[in-house]
C-alpha cells in the first residue's frame, strides 16, 4: 500500500455520490411505473421492446454510429498515415487542423454545417451553378446529412489513436516487406494496417459511441423528424414528462452502448495479442 | 529513400497520390466548416448566405445589445472554471495514486473514471436529474459543475497519466533518498514534470465544460442557462446572424486559447 493510494479517494467519494448513484437510481426508476416509485415492473421495458416505433429508433441510432464511423476511418486512415511519415513540423501542424474541429463548440461546428448543407448554402449554389441539379438537394434534415457531419465533427477521436499506433510501428518492418518483394499497397496491407488494428479499433470505439450520443449535431442537422436515442430520451423526460420510461430508454440505451464497447474491445484485444504473437 | 535511376514504381506512387489526396480531402473537410462560419459571420446582410455579399461588423455591434446571450456566456465562464479548478485538483491525486498501481481496486476505479467518456453523456445528465430531485434537491449551480466534473475529468486523467508515466521512477527515489518527503518531492520533481501534460488535459476540460450540452440540459436551472445550450435553442428556432458572429468569436477565442496552449504545454504533442 503506497501513500499515494489514499490520493484516488476525493475523486472516489465524488463518483460514487454522483456518477454510480445517479445511474443506480436511473436503473431503479426504470423499474417503476410513476416516480413515487410504489410498485416494481416491467411494463416501461416490455413497452419499450414491443412498439416497433421505439425499437427502430435504437436500431437507427446504432446503424448511424456505423455509417458515420466507417465515413469517418476512410478519412482518418490516410490522414494518420501521412501524418506519421510527415517531418516535425507538418505533423504538429497535422495534428493541430485535426483537433481544430472538436475544440471548437459543438454548436458552432453545427451551426456552420447548416450555412454549407442548406437549400441556399454552399453545396447546392455548387451544384446548381455547375448544372448537376436542377433543384436544390435536400441534405439537411436527412440522414446522409448527419453522418457527413458525424465524421467531420468527430474525426480527431478516429485520428489521433490510428496516429499513435502508427508512429511506434519499426519502419524497419515496412522496409522489410519490401525488400522482401512485396509492392506498397501488399505491404500496407499485410503489414501496416494489421499492426495499427488495436488504434483503429481504438479510434472506432471513441467515434462510434460520441456519434450516437451526439445530441447537439443529431437535433439540429436531422432535425425534428429524425429521432436518434438521445432526443427519444429528451423528448420522454422533459417534452412528455414520463420519466420512468425516459429512464428504461436510457438504460437500454447505455445496455446497448455498453455492449457494442465490449465487442470492439475484444476485437481489439484479440488484434493486440495477434500482433504480439 | 529515392533511388534516382530506378523506374517509376508505380504501385509506389498510385498509394501516395492516393492517400495523399484523401488526406487533404480530409484537410479541407476538417477546417472548412470553420472557416466558413467565420467568413459568414462578417456578412452585412440579414441571411446566412456563403459568400456574404458584403462584409461588415454589423453583427458583432449586435452582440453588444445582445443581454440574454451575454449572460448566457458569463454563466459558461463561470462553470467552466469551476468545473476545471476541481477536476485539476481530483483529477491530479487520482492519476497520482492510480499510475503504475497494480491494485485491482485501483484499475476498476481508473476504469470507473473514464467511463463517462464512453457512456451517453445525456443519459448521465437525465439519472443526475433524477438523484437529484429523488434527494429532495431541485437543479443548481453546483449541481451542475458536479455534473460537468463528472464527464469532463477523463480528459485530465488521461493526459495526466501519460505524463506520469513517462516520468523516470529514480527520479522520486533520489529526491526521497536525499531526504525530501512526499510533498516537497511531489512540488518539486514531479509536478514541474507533469505540468504540461496537466496543462494540456486543463485546457481539454475547460473546452468540454464550456461546451457542454447534454449534462446543462438538465442540470441548469432557468437562471443559469449556459451558452451552448442558448446557441442551440436560437438555432433550432430562428436563426438568426447574430449567433453566426457569437460563433465567429468562440472560434476565435478557441484558436487563441488552442494556440496558448500549444506554445505553453505543447498541445498537439500531449494529444497523441
Amino acid at each position: 500500500m503506497r501513500i499515494e493510494s489514499v490520493l484516488v479517494l476525493p475523486l472516489a467519494a465524488l463518483f460514487a455520490a454522483f456518477f454510480v448513484a445517479p445511474l443506480f437510481v436511473l436503473i431503479v426508476l426504470s423499474l417503476h411505473g410513476d416516480l413515487a416509485m410504489r410498485t416494481w415492473t416491467f411494463a416501461n421495458y416490455v413497452h419499450f421492446f414491443t412498439d416497433s416505433f421505439n425499437y427502430s429508433i435504437l436500431w437507427d441510432t446504432l446503424l448511424l454510429g456505423v455509417k458515420a464511423t466507417l465515413l469517418c476511418l476512410v478519412f482518418a486512415y490516410p490522414v494518420a498515415w501521412v501524418c506519421a511519415r510527415s517531418g516535425a513540423r507538418l505533423q504538429r501542424a497535422i495534428v493541430f487542423l485535426v483537433i481544430l474541429p472538436i475544440l471548437t463548440s459543438v454548436v458552432v461546428r453545427t451551426f456552420s454545417w447548416i450555412v454549407i448543407l442548406g437549400r441556399q448554402g454552399i453545396i447546392n449554389q455548387i451544384a446548381l451553378g455547375l448544372g448537376l441539379v436542377h433543384e436544390p438537394l435536400r441534405l439537411l434534415y436527412t440522414e446522409i446529412g448527419v453522418v457527413i457531419v458525424l465524421a467531420q465533427v468527430q474525426m480527431p477521436l478516429m485520428v489521433l489513436p490510428i496516429l499513435t499506433v502508427l508512429s511506434k510501428i519499426d519502419p524497419n518492418l515496412a522496409d522489410a516487406s519490401r525488400v522482401l518483394g512485396a509492392g506498397e499497397w501488399r505491404t500496407l496491407w499485410r503489414v501496416t494496417i494489421p499492426l495499427s488494428l488495436p488504434g483503429v479499433i481504438a479510434g472506432c470505439i471513441l467515434t462510434y459511441t460520441a456519434c450516437i450520443t451526439a445530441f447537439v449535431t443529431q437535433t439540429l442537422i436531422g432535425g425534428a423528424r429524425l429521432i436518434y436515442m438521445p432526443l427519444h430520451i429528451y423528448q420522454q423526460a422533459i417534452g412528455a414528462n414520463n420519466w420512468p420510461f425516459a429512464a428504461a430508454i436510457a438504460v437500454v440505451f447505455m445496455v446497448a452502448v455498453l455492449v457494442v464497447v465490449a465487442v470492439l474491445g475484444a476485437l481489439g484485444r484479440s488484434a493486440e495479442s495477434h500482433v504480439q504473437a | 529513400m529515392s533511388r534516382p535511376s530506378a523506374p517509376i514504381d508505380w504501385e509506389a506512387a498510385s498509394m501516395r497520390l492516393l492517400f495523399g489526396a484523401l488526406t487533404v480531402l480530409a484537410m479541407v473537410f476538417l477546417v472548412a466548416p470553420t472557416a466558413i462560419v467565420l467568413l459568414t459571420s462578417f456578412t452585412s446582410s440579414a441571411s446566412l448566405k456563403f459568400p456574404p455579399s458584403g462584409l461588415s461588423l454589423r453583427w458583432y455591434y449586435a452582440l453588444v445589445d445582445a443581454d440574454q446571450m451575454q449572460r448566457a456566456a458569463w454563466n459558461s465562464l463561470v462553470i467552466a472554471l469551476w468545473t476545471t479548478l476541481i477536476c485539476v485538483l481530483l483529477g491530479t491525486a487520482a492519476s497520482l495514486a492510480v499510475s503504475r498501481s497494480r491494485s485491482k481496486w485501483l484499475r476498476a476505479c481508473d476504469l470507473l473514471f473514464m467511463s463517462p467518456l464512453l457512456l451517453p453523456a445525456l443519459a448521465f445528465g437525465f439519472a443526475a436529474l433524477v438523484y437529484i430531485n429523488k434527494l429532495g434537491f431541485s437543479p443548481n449551480i453546483a449541481f451542475l459543475v458536479l455534473g460537468h466534473v463528472v464527464v469532463c475529468v477523463p480528459f485530465i486523467l488521461r493526459t495526466t497519466a501519460a505524463a506520469l508515466s513517462q516520468l523516470d521512477p529514480a527520479l522520486l527515489d533520489a529526491s526521497y533518498s536525499l531526504g525530501g518527503g512526499w510533498w516537497m518531492t511531489f512540488r518539486r520533481i514531479t509536478l514541474p514534470l507533469i505540468a504540461p501534460g496537466l496543462g494540456a488535459g486543463a485546457f481539454l476540460a475547460f473546452m468540454a465544460s464550456f461546451d457542454n450540452v447534454p449534462v446543462s440540459l438538465f442540470l441548469a436551472d432557468e437562471r443559469t442557462e449556459v451558452l451552448p445550450i442558448h446557441l442551440w435553442q436560437q438555432i433550432d428556432t430562428n436563426l438568426d446572424v447574430r449567433t453566426a458572429a457569437a460563433s465567429g468569436l468562440i472560434v476565435v477565442f478557441t484558436l487563441a486559447l488552442m494556440l496558448i496552449a500549444e506554445r505553453m504545454a505543447g498541445l498537439t504533442r500531449q494529444l497523441r
